[in-house]
């Protein structure tokens, strides 16, 4: 379903800070894949989601998202079929406005001059209800006064009210206390068992890159140095992975927010 | 004494500048622009209201300076969503140019007198004839444009469009994930304020039947000033609510502005006393949060001594 064929990006290019952050990287991801991404401190995992959703053009290489070329398409457009959940809770929706109007933005629908009504209202309070945190009586209620927990709750409702082809995680739970983390996993894994969706998630938490989902990768320099599914994931453990890496990259995993356990 | 003339007067140039800082409640503070442009486009509406109305159609002449602000917004907004120009810069820009516009409009001349022109103003006049309220018919036309303006914004900045621009400056970042272009909201957002900024030079030039090319200079202090008194005022509450704000801020700084004139403060201290206001209304609630700061700092001083 996403085809990422041979993409490269430099930033900074021609000076003396210039990085080569994604270098020749190709991936097939297919229909209802989950995949969890692992990976040092600057790997190039971040900057791999701003190459899929548009946050840039790439230099080199081409994707394409359910057969169709999206290399050169603005950000706002691959926005209709690729939703991004961010680790910072601010940045997936407008503080000042209220849940309903946040919402109402995501949800897209009805004309540019139509307003909220009741029908709209009564459909939100269903999917907040769902998320079992008492927002569905709070729909008006300024975005700003959530916890970091509920506002990435409903980051991940406004990502996923419409269905994307593909749902970015990029650490979604990191700056969470961990109960919320926990819970938002859970919204995260059901949501995503309930509509089907493609998922590609960036974790720090090795034990559950191995856990969820049914593929792992594991980056490095820019690049996708391991790519494990099926029965060899099955087997692995953390330390397994911990080797493989030391193995490819002739060092040790280094990330300062690696969870081993 | 304040006689009720004067009142009347302070009145009508707050309303007929209202629309101006409802213009920046839009810009400023919804798609969070400081629309550098707005003296100019204050001007262009003036003067394209005031050919119009000169050429014999009083009534097309507001809808012209409207669209005449519409398309300095656009300009305004291409120039930073599209040409990688800076906002404020972008509206440095199109406020130098639109000197030239404005001089040209007026048909190389930079004063333009409208004695004998057939206006809004002049209709509602004849027609209130000799009645009570005859003497009441700038404020009248005056509170009528503010009414529409602020029952417009109530209306649309709840519209899906308006939530869109107002979401463009709380954070764009969701309003791209929301697969909508902030470029086009700007766009849209800035067109609109606009023109009502031109609106509001239109009708003070036709109120007072004359228009130069100095009636916008220092207009965006001004109303940033109203603005920010109306902020103080109206603290909390929503969009209707602080579009009230923003009007009343309007009134409040032309009252005030009466009583100093009364107290023979020179008519050319409005533009400082306006700048005074907005850094006192800018900079105050950040001085405010730095208290605890110098609080620390006293103390620290004391223990070295």
């Amino acid at each position: 379903m996403l085809e990422i064929n041979n993409i490269s990006k430099t930033f900074n290019p021609g000076t003396v800070n210039a990085k080569l952050a994604l270098e020749g990287l190709s991936l097939k991801v297919n229909d209802g894949d989950f995949i969890t991404i692992i990976g040092a401190n600057g790997a190039g995992k971040s900057t791999l989601f701003n190459a899929i959703a548009g946050s840039f053009y790439v230099d080199e290489g081409s994707i394409a998202l359910d057969g169709e070329d999206i290399t050169y398409v603005p950000e706002h457009i691959r926005a209709r079929s690729i939703g991004r959940l961010f680790q910072d809770p601010m940045r997936g929706t407008a503080p000042g406005m209220s849940i309903e109007e946040n919402l109402t933005l995501a949800a897209g629908k009805g004309g540019w001059l139509s307003r909220i009504d009741d029908e709209l209202r009564q459909q939100f309070r269903e999917v907040l209800s769902k998320l079992d945190m008492g927002l569905e009586e709070r729909l008006r209620q300024p975005m700003g006064l959530l916890s970091g927990g509920q506002r990435q709750a409903v980051t991940l409702l406004m990502a996923t009210i419409n269905p994307p082809k593909l749902l970015l995680l990029d650490e979604h739970t990191a700056a969470l206390d961990p109960a919320a983390a926990d819970k938002i996993l859970e919204i995260t894994k059901d949501t995503v068992k309930k509509e089907n969706l493609t998922c590609m998630m960036i974790t720090h938490n090795m034990q559950s890159a191995l856990e969820i989902g049914n593929r792992t990768l594991m980056m490095d320099g820019g690049r996708i140095i391991l790519d494990v599914s099926g029965e060899e994931r099955r087997a692995m453990t953390v330390g397994d992975l911990l080797e493989r890496f030391r193995d490819i990259s002739g060092r040790a995993l280094d990330n300062d927010r690696m969870i081993l356990t | 004494m304040m006689t009720v003339s004067l009142i009347q007067t302070a009145l009508e140039l707050g309303l007929f500048g209202a629309l101006t800082v409802l213009a920046l409640y839009l810009s400023y503070t919804m798609l969070n622009v400081c629309d550098l442009s707005t003296d100019g486009c204050f001007t262009m509406g003036a003067t394209v209201g005031a050919v119009v109305a000169i050429s014999g159609h009083p009534f097309l002449s507001i809808p012209a300076a409207m669209a005449a602000g519409m398309a300095s917004g656009f300009i305004v907004a291409l120039l930073q969503t599209s040409m990688g120009i800076d906002s404020l810069l972008s509206g440095i820009i199109v406020n130098t140019a639109w000197y030239s516009v404005n001089i040209a409009v007026m048909g190389n001349a930079s004063l333009l007198n409208m004695n004998k022109t057939d206006t809004v103003f002049t209709r509602l006049k004849d027609a209130l004839g000799e009645t009570v309220i005859s003497d009441s018919y700038r404020l009248l036309i005056a509170l009528a444009a503010v009414v529409l303006v602020v029952a417009f914004l109530s209306f649309f900045l709840k519209t899906r469009l308006g939530l869109a621009i107002r979401a463009t400056g709380d954070n764009p970042d969701m309003v791209r994930s929301s697969s909508i272009n902030p470029a086009f909201t700007t766009i849209v957002g800035l067109c609109i304020a606009n023109a009502f900024t031109a609106l509001s030079g239109c009708l003070m030039a036709q109120s007072q039947k004359s228009v130069n090319i100095d009636i916008g200079s220092g207009m965006v202090t001004i109303a940033l000033a109203s603005l920010l008194i109306g902020r103080v005022i109206v603290r909390k509450g929503g969009i209707t609510k602080g579009a009230v704000g923003a009007v009343l801020g309007a009134i409040i700084f032309r009252l005030v502005y009466t009583v100093a004139l009364r107290f023979n403060m020179p008519a050319y201290m409005l533009k400082l006393v306006s700048s005074v206001i907005v850094i006192i209304a800018i900079s105050g609630p950040y001085f405010r949060g730095r208290i605890p700061l110098y609080m620390k700092r006293m103390g620290r001083r004391k223990d070295n001594a």
